[in-house]
C-alpha cells in the first residue's frame, strides 16, 4: 500500500468527540474509527472524557426507579381480575 | 419465567404471573411515561392504560419481539397520544459542547481527570443515584431516549423504531443526555476531586 494510503486524515478534538457516541454504539465506519482510535491514543484529554462518558452509561444502567408500594401492584391485579370476568 | 411461558400464563388469566410482570416493570413504566407526559398524574393513568392493553393483547402477542419491547411500544404509544393532546412541546435542545472547544477545535478547557477515581463501589452507588436525580431535569426526548437505551437496555434500533426518530437522531439525543449526566457527576462530585 502507498504511503498516502496508509495516512489517514487526523481530526481534532472537537470532532473526536463528535464520533464517540458511535464509537461508543459501534456503529461508525471503519475509516473514522481509525481516526478516533489514532486521535485518543494520543490525547489525554479525549480519553478521559470517552472514559467519563462510559462511567456515566454504567451509572445509569443502575439508576432505579422509585419503589413499587405492593398497593400499586394489588390494585393494577384487580384491574386484571376484572378484565378476566368480563 | 421466560417470556413464552409468562404470556401463556397471562392468556390462562394468571393473577401472579401478571403481578409478577407488573413488579418486573411498572416503576420504570412510570418513569418512562413521566418523562413522556410531564405529569405523575397522567403517567400513572398512561400506565394503567397500558396494563389493561397488555391484558387485551396478549391473547394476540405474537412473539415477534420480546415481551418488554411490546409493553414499551404500548406504552410510548399511549404516551405519545397522550402528550400531543396536551400539546407538549419540547425545548429548544442546545448544543452540549458549545464553548468547550477552541477556533481550533482543540479543548478550550479540557476535562477534569476523574475516571480513575470512581472504580469502587460506593462511589458507582453514588453515581446511580445521582443519575436517578438528574434524568427528570433532562430535555423529554434526551431523557425518553437514556432510559430506554441506558437505563432499560433496549437495543439502538429498538429504540429508535418505538420513539419514531431515525437511528441518527437516537443517537445524538442520547450522547447529549450522557453528556449531560457525565457532566452532572462531575458538578456533584468536584469538590472531591479538584
Amino acid at each position: 500500500m502507498m504511503w498516502w494510503k496508509k495516512k489517514r486524515r487526523a481530526i481534532v478534538c472537537e470532532q473526536a468527540v463528535r464520533l464517540m457516541a458511535g464509537y461508543l454504539d459501534g456503529v461508525l465506519p471503519e475509516a473514522d474509527r481509525a481516526r478516533l482510535e489514532a486521535h485518543l491514543s494520543d490525547c489525554p484529554h479525549c480519553s478521559e472524557h470517552l472514559a467519563q462518558l462510559r462511567i456515566a452509561i454504567v451509572a445509569a444502567g443502575r439508576a432505579e426507579p422509585d419503589d413499587l408500594p405492593e398497593e400499586a401492584v394489588e390494585d393494577l391485579v384487580a384491574v386484571f381480575r376484572r378484565w378476566q370476568q368480563r | 419465567m421466560d417470556d413464552h411461558e409468562l404470556v401463556a400464563r397471562l392468556r390462562g388469566g394468571d393473577e401472579r404471573a401478571f403481578a409478577s410482570l407488573v413488579r418486573q416493570h411498572q416503576p420504570s413504566l412510570l418513569r418512562l411515561a413521566e418523562a413522556m407526559v410531564g405529569s405523575r398524574a397522567v403517567a400513572e393513568e398512561v400506565v394503567q392504560d397500558t396494563w389493561l392493553a397488555v391484558c387485551k393483547g396478549a391473547p394476540a402477542f405474537e412473539e415477534r419481539s420480546t415481551l418488554k419491547t411490546w409493553i414499551y411500544a404500548i406504552l410510548v404509544n399511549r404516551a405519545r397520544s397522550t402528550a400531543s393532546r396536551e400539546h407538549r412541546s419540547e425545548p429548544v435542545d442546545g448544543d452540549e459542547y458549545e464553548g468547550c472547544f477552541d477556533s481550533s477545535g482543540v479543548w478550550a478547557a479540557p476535562p477534569i481527570p476523574w475516571s480513575e477515581k470512581v472504580d469502587d463501589e460506593i462511589v458507582a452507588h453514588q453515581f446511580a443515584k445521582l443519575v436517578s436525580e438528574v434524568l427528570p431535569h433532562l430535555p423529554d426526548v434526551q431523557q425518553q431516549v437514556l432510559l430506554l437505551r441506558d437505563v432499560e437496555g433496549l437495543p439502538a434500533a429498538e429504540v429508535a423504531a418505538l420513539l419514531s426518530i431515525s437511528d441518527g437522531n437516537q443517537r445524538v439525543l442520547l450522547h447529549r443526555a450522557r453528556c449531560r449526566i457525565r457532566q452532572h457527576l462531575e458538578n456533584a462530585m468536584g469538590g472531591e476531586w479538584s
